[in-house]
């Protein structure tokens, strides 16, 4: 069955492992995936541990719908507390790792401790060893990936692993399950490099039972022709996320310079369009046919000959606008480059964006840098930057620290000019002029970017008939709701929704692509209900769904508070309400935030989902949910 | 109609492998590859990946090795089948298929391979860059053929 998988318990100080059957009161409360990680984590964590020490948990996981004929049932998720923000660490991946993990038998892994030398774990077919990984400490992402597979005689396992950078502890060091499938954000490499844990490999046999065979393969055609029915799936079937940048930078919604513009200008090179001088064809994940990002050979220089696969959207942004660059080469070997040393790409952008930044103001000269000019558009100082800070040389190594703490060694003239929220960069993206967007990044429950809540068709300003129809369900929401994204009212719930819509989808492990996030016509939480049943045989109504859902973001919520996160950290950096855009079409130009105007957001946002005016989880949501013991001041 | 076969074309494959698993729902109501009857062979460099099962050839070696004649041609489909009723096990088959395509398992203790899904193959169904697809023979080629005259039309337009 889909259901009788195992959590795996491992502890690398004493090298045991526990395999644990998953209580189905913990499938009915928390799903699988993040839903459940949630859960793991905050209980096999204590408040205040050190993300780099051996009390940390990292949970690795497959959603409920992992391998199952849900479209896109290919999503991994890791969770652990963040060396980068010091709260919640979380990020998911696509690739093929998730499905492998449950024909393996295992749906989360829970690790603790630190191993004694290098090691990496190995699970086949329900069994789990631990095994050295000398000979692969210092390698990179994708050599070893080839590497273990060569070791294990064979080519179809699945690994999951560090690079360079993860066994360097730069606090924003990704994890890899194919050459740019990565779970990038809040440093989980760094995690895993502090455990001297290589890798995962996982190979397996074992088979997923459908409930429903027959209806479930129609119903899966059904989703499919659904999902890449729409315009944004043919976009992105033919050009990757990359579609999106000519759309935003023409807009004047891409961060540019750091925070200085909103659109970088004459950068057509940058464009999807001219991706095709590089593609060598299209490259998918597990059971997905919207195949959203390009196989690619680079072309020019240091790294000619190169096979890589990407760059998506974000690296277009952390390579190109923010940087002040417009070579596309920067783009296609940064992208590679990150993902080989396995370190999250929008970070190291924008981090390389705030030092550009610096050099330009004079904050940090070329004593700070080693001689290197930090200029904007310098494409050569990008890429010397990024290896400089995968191996943690030079000035590197302070930007390997992540925004606050390398702030605060380079003094504090530098603070203002850092785009952060909770201790991590924001992504590629301005939302001055667009307050739903910035609600989202301000409130996300890991740290500001797209992925955990952002109501991107907000941009599209739809007739109200098509918003009323996705964002009243399915709990019969009747507060306000508008289609202008210049508005602040009524968007609160727009973010609240797609929060836990994002929860839903990463608990059944499958794509936000196939979600509503960039059409408005893709699958929700009706479609979710009917995938469920279909292929476990577990009844899940869409409000089932949708309260799982809060459970877990509302424990993620509570892992936060507990780690001594308050309602200050629930805002935007100073820029945002200080400084107008400067370009872009004319309903973007000029814009920022309203300080009053966003505080009267953020406290509706809270309303919304029932905390309180600190940011608190209430009483009543707290037994509502069944999770009041998690929370020691909400028992009476 | 005329006969149909299956063909691939490596350049459309995008490495999903939904093939597999809906092969081995639809055969076996579960999701595993290892059961699957088509399975892509992927790398981690720029070669394309190549989508394999059972040819159906015209001179199969493993009707040929077949001891039992459990091997036979479906004509109508113009398929390679299995008879499990004959078929003892022996997996000569399993070592005469050039292509890896005729496979063993273990738990039901028999071979399996590509059957058509008796007409309708499900990769194919599911397959939405018809990197495998499932043609007619008096259509084989033509697409690929007007593609090329496209090609062809414009460097003649330009050059002529």
């Amino acid at each position: 069955m889909a259901l009788n998988r195992k959590i795996a318990y491992i502890d690398l100080d004493t090298e045991t492992i526990t395999l644990e059957p998953i209580p189905m009161e913990w499938r009915r409360k928390f799903i699988g995936g993040r839903g459940m990680d949630a859960y793991l984590l905050y209980n096999h964590t204590r408040g205040g541990c050190d993300p780099l020490g051996p009390d940390n948990v990292v949970v690795i996981s497959a959603g409920l719908l992992g391998g199952t004929l849900a479209s896109s049932g290919s999503r991994t998720h890791i969770a652990a507390k963040s060396p980068l923000t010091n709260l919640l660490g979380s990020a998911s991946m696509g690739g093929f790792f998730a499905p492998e993990m449950r024909w393996a038998g295992i749906d989360h892994f829970v690790i603790r401790g630190r191993a004694n030398r290098p090691v990496y774990i190995y699970a086949r077919d329900g069994k789990i060893e631990i095994r050295d990984a000398d000979h692969l400490w210092g390698g990179g992402v994708h050599d070893t990936r080839a590497i273990i597979c060569k070791d294990l005689g064979d080519e179809e396992t699945q690994i999951m692993c560090i690079g360079p950078a993860g066994e360097n502890l730069v606090r924003y060091a990704s994890v890899m399950t194919g050459r740019k499938d990565a779970g990038a954000r809040t440093g989980m490499g760094a995690v895993l490099g502090s455990k001297n844990l290589k890798a995962v490999a996982c190979r397996g046999t074992m088979e997923i039972q459908i409930s429903n065979p027959e209806e479930a393969l129609e119903y899966n055609k059904e989703a499919i022709d659904q999902v890449i029915s729409s315009k944004a799936s043919q976009n992105m079937q033919r050009w990757g996320t990359n579609f999106m940048f000519g759309i935003t930078n023409t807009t004047g919604l891409v961060r540019t310079r750091n925070f200085q513009y909103n659109q970088l200008p004459n950068s057509e090179e940058l464009e999807a369009e001219n991706l095709d001088n590089y593609s060598i064809g299209m490259d998918a994940c597990f059971g997905c046919q919207v195949h959203c990002r390009h196989r690619y050979l680079i072309k020019e220089g240091e790294f000619a000959g190169t096979y890589a696969v990407g760059p998506d959207y974000t690296s277009q942004g952390a390579f190109g606008a923010e940087v002040g660059c417009r070579s596309i080469n920067t783009a296609l070997v940064g992208n590679h480059l990150v993902n080989d040393y396995g370190i999250d790409t929008l970070e190291i952008g924008s981090m390389i964006a705030w030092a550009m930044e610096l050099y330009e103001k004079g904050i940090i000269t070329e004593k700070d840098t080693d001689g290197l000019r930090l200029e904007w558009g310098n494409d050569a100082a990008v890429i010397e930057m990024i290896k400089q800070v995968a191996f943690r040389k030079g000035l590197g190594d302070i930007l390997a620290e992540g925004p606050l703490r390398a702030a605060s060694r380079l003094g504090p003239d530098s603070m203002k000019y850092l785009m952060q929220i909770k201790g991590m960069s924001n992504t590629n993206t301005d939302e001055r002029a667009a307050p739903a967007l910035a609600l989202n990044i301000a409130v996300s429950s890991r740290g500001p970017d797209q992925l955990r809540g952002i109501p991107a068709i907000d941009l599209y300003n739809l007739p109200m008939e098509v918003l009323d129809r996705i964002y009243r369900q399915p709990d019969g929401y009747d507060g306000p709701l508008t289609n202008s994204f210049s508005a602040y009212e009524g968007k609160a719930r727009m973010v609240m929704w797609q929060e836990m819509c994002y929860m839903a989808v990463e608990s059944l492990g499958i794509c936000k692509y196939h979600t509503v996030f960039l059409s408005p016509n893709h699958l929700a939480f009706d479609e979710f209900s009917r995938l469920v049943q279909l292929n476990t045989g577990l009844e899940f109504s869409a409000m089932d769904l949708w309260e799982c859902a809060n459970r877990s973001y509302t424990i993620e919520r509570l892992f936060n508070l507990r780690e001594g996160l308050t309602r200050a950290d629930d805002w935007l950096p100073d820029r945002y309400f200080d400084e107008p855009t400067r370009l872009g079409l004319p309903g973007v130009r000029g814009k920022r935030i309203d300080r009053d105007r966003f505080k009267a957001m953020l406290d509706e946002y809270y309303q919304l989902h029932e905390w309180d005016e600190s940011g608190t989880p209430t009483t009543q949501l707290l037994e509502r949910l069944g999770i009041s013991d998690l929370w020691p001041s909400a028992q009476t | 109609m005329g006969k149909k076969i299956m063909i691939v074309d490596p350049e459309k494959c995008t490495g999903c492998r939904n093939c597999e698993l809906v092969c081995s729902v639809k055969h076996n109501g579960v999701s595993n590859p290892s059961l699957a009857r088509i399975h892509i062979v992927k790398w981690d460099n720029a070669n394309p990946y190549i989508p394999m099962r059972c040819q159906h050839c015209e001179d199969a070696p493993c009707m040929a090795v077949c001891p039992r004649e459990a091997i036979y041609r479906n004509e109508e489909l113009d398929s390679v089948n299995i008879n499990h009723d004959l078929c003892i096990g022996c997996k000569l088959c399993v070592a005469a298929c050039p292509f890896g395509a005729m496979r063993w398992n273990a738990r039901r203790g028999r071979v399996f391979k590509c059957d058509l899904c008796h007409g309708d193959p499900q990769c194919v169904r599911f397959c939405d860059t018809k990197a495998v697809d499932y043609v007619e023979t008096s259509k084989l080629g033509s697409d690929r053929m007007r593609e090329a005259a496209v090609n062809y039309a414009e460097l003649t337009r330009r050059y002529v």
